[in-house]
């Protein structure tokens, strides 16, 4: 398939309902003139995967304001795998310490977490850097 | 303007002014003076009043602190009932006045621990209450009728309202004692904070029928906390936090009389929550505005009699949204003057967030920096030792009247689409909302507005800070407590008043009378969601961004 926009889908998994961030974001990345598909509120794990997969996007963008960054991320990259699906990129923000941040990058339960203080335009570059070498890796 | 003015402002326009740009947090634009002849025409009597007077822009009580001072309320609640339980002794042995609880998002949302969408959420970000049973560990060793209690709880507060007055029950302490609030605010939520269960007409239903039962069994309870607070933290300025959380109040003024009651029956007993963000004169005027519209609006507009229907008391969190994740011990400064605002604004009482909420529940270190910041306003500062003394400023006066106009010009656009739950259909609140959360993103991104320590000032080293941790064990242990519950209950008289309370619901009956009997029964949080969702459905929202 010909795709020539970068198809982002931020989610809000989980039950808290902080949108401030993820509606922020999900502005910026389509003024940043990409394919932006918001998922609303309360979303389970396997609700985001299914619409990422339905949706042919590049990357699932989660934001996690309830501390449950350690059971969602996982479970997410989890879907993923069991869905042949593994070439779609995650990354998040939220409430989330350093410490958490070091170990679920590590374990590779995310590509890239953000915390507050990050601003759009660092958001988008690294999204545009990632998702190209993701798509040359394919080639 | 007069010439007065006129010869000063040919003064200023010859000198070089810094590059501004010179606007409130909310983006307002400020003017370099305020004088006479270039500033808001002010009445005394019409437009102040003076303290515990009409229109109360100066205060709701004739003595404000040097009477009482403000009600020191620290939220708190983590893990179990157990845990947060000890967490409230040791606040209330630090000399807090108050209690404040946290529930966390299963308790919230209205599902038991045991539900699968609980799954690592349990205990997260407040207290797990699935029943009666957890309600009475929380406040193990408390007297209920010693303390007064604010519980953050909103799609079903009926329920969590129900199991507190059990357990003061179980306590031998009368439901005519009890003193706090349920915050029961379920516009907001459709609003902002996005924490629904059922669509807006049963929701409304639930809260009058909290409003009936109160005025005959509980009479000095809070049956609603009118929340700005999370309008404002998902982005909102301070004119729309203002506006909004005032047509919110009209609406539920609106929905009381509708289901037959008297304003003055319940209207005393409404009261209202803001934030308090950083710029301070903004803060301060919008707490004066919101007294003075309040009054003027159920006085004129609602026939209120009584003068307690009057007066808008209100609870006031420091902003929340203005912390910072990178040098988090700047955050100490930040909510110390959001605290004196607030004070200045004349709050009944106060939550100071802790340095270190950006990243996760408070410490308890963090936690007492935060209450010691507000002994410290209370008792070194001196701002407490004379009644709204910012009244007859220029330049605060210019605010507040801009602050009423501004609401008014909101309310009639709120009208136009329908009113409140007209306008939350359309999406006007939560358009303009995140309108104004991403300007204020874009003003940080290119530098036209500063935040230390974010755009400018920044460190390069990392921050060590010490972080409250939640054991992932706090789920196992409570699902373990609700499994033993359910089978050392009596499960048929469970079932009988959970059909009880179907059938009511289907009904028109006052509802809260039906769920006390199901709580004392032990039945859970959830299985009465459950059966209520039956019957009224559940709500979905369009988003928009």
């Amino acid at each position: 398939m010909n795709k020539t926009r970068i198809r982002v889908l931020v989610g809000k998994p989980g039950l808290d309902g902080h949108d401030r961030g993820a509606k922020v974001i999900a502005r910026a990345l389509r003024d940043a003139g990409m394919e932006v598909i918001y998922s609303g509120l309360h979303q389970t794990p396997e609700q985001l995967v299914e619409a990422a997969i339905q949706e042919d996007v590049d990357l699932i963008g989660i934001s996690v304001l309830s501390g449950a960054h350690m059971t969602i991320f996982p479970r997410i990259k989890e879907l993923l795998k069991e869905q042949n699906a593994e070439d779609i990129l995650l990354m998040g923000g939220g409430t989330i310490p350093e410490e958490d941040i070091a170990s679920l990058i590590e374990a590779g339960h995310a590509e890239a977490l953000f915390t507050p203080g990050a601003t759009t335009t660092e958001i988008v570059s690294w999204i545009r850097e990632k998702v190209a070498e993701s798509k040359a890796e394919v080639i | 303007m007069s010439n007065n003015f006129l010869r000063w402002k040919a003064k200023y326009d010859a000198q070089r002014e810094r590059k501004g740009p010179f606007f409130t947090v909310s983006s307002v634009p400020i003017d370099p003076l305020y004088a006479p002849g270039h500033t808001a025409e002010i009445e005394y009597e019409r437009d102040l009043g003076n303290p515990g007077e009409y229109p109360y822009t100066r205060g709701v009580r004739p003595n404000m602190y040097r009477g009482r001072l403000w009600t020191m309320r620290m939220f708190a609640g983590f893990a179990t009932a157990k845990e947060s339980n000890e967490r409230y002794k040791f606040l209330l042995s630090q000399g807090q006045t108050g209690l404040s609880v946290a529930f966390d998002m299963p308790t919230i949302m209205g599902y038991d621990s045991d539900h699968p969408r609980a799954y690592g959420e349990v205990g997260r970000v407040g207290v797990a209450i699935d029943s009666l049973q957890d309600m009475e560990t929380l406040f193990q060793d408390i007297s209920l009728d010693k303390v007064s209690t604010s519980m953050t709880i909103n799609a079903p507060a009926s329920i969590i309202w129900s199991m507190y007055v059990v357990a003061a029950e179980k306590q031998g302490i009368s439901a005519n004692k009890l003193t706090g609030t349920i915050q029961n605010d379920i516009l907001k939520e459709y609003i902002a904070q996005k924490s629904w269960i059922f669509p807006p007409d049963p929701s409304m239903r639930l809260i009058t029928d909290i409003f009936k039962f109160s005025k005959d069994n509980v009479p000095k309870w809070n049956t609603i906390s009118i929340s700005g607070y999370h309008i404002r933290e998902a982005g909102a300025t301070a004119l729309q936090e203002l506006a909004f959380t005032l047509a919110d109040g009209f609406a539920y003024v609106e929905a009381g009389v509708k289901a037959g009651l008297d304003v003055d029956d319940f209207a005393p007993r409404l009261s209202f929550f803001f934030n308090s963000h950083t710029d301070f004169f903004e803060e301060i005027a919008k707490y004066r505005a919101a007294r003075r519209i309040w009054a003027r609006h159920l006085k004129e507009k609602y026939g209120a009699k009584k003068e307690e229907s009057l007066l808008m008391r209100f609870h006031t969190q420091t902003a929340g949204c203005s912390l910072t994740g990178p040098q988090p011990e700047n955050n100490i400064v930040r909510t110390a003057y959001q605290a004196m605002a607030a004070v200045l604004g004349g709050t009944q009482s106060l939550h100071t967030n802790s340095m270190d909420e950006v990243l996760a529940l408070p410490s308890e270190k963090a936690v007492q920096i935060a209450l010691r910041t507000q002994q410290v306003l209370a008792y070194e500062t001196g701002v407490v030792n004379t009644i709204d003394p910012l009244a007859g400023s220029y330049f605060v006066e210019t605010l507040t009247n801009q602050m009423e106009e501004g609401a008014e010009e909101y309310f009639r656009k709120i009208d136009e689409l329908g009113g409140v739950l007209g306008a939350i259909q359309e999406n006007f609140f939560q358009q303009e909302i995140a309108d104004a959360a991403y300007r204020y993103q874009q003003e940080i991104e290119s530098k036209d507005r500063i935040i230390v320590g974010i755009n400018e000032f920044v460190n390069e080293e990392k921050d060590k800070i010490d972080l409250l941790k939640i054991d992932p064990e706090v789920e196992r242990s409570q699902i373990k407590r609700l499994k033993e519950l359910k089978q050392s209950r009596d499960n048929l008289r469970v079932q009988t008043t959970l059909t009880d309370l179907k059938e009511a619901a289907q009904g028109s009956e006052n509802l809260i009378p039906k769920i006390m009997d199901a709580v004392r029964a032990y039945a859970t949080e959830g299985e009465m969601i459950a059966v209520l969702k039956e019957v009224f459905g559940e709500y979905r929202e369009q988003a928009v961004f």
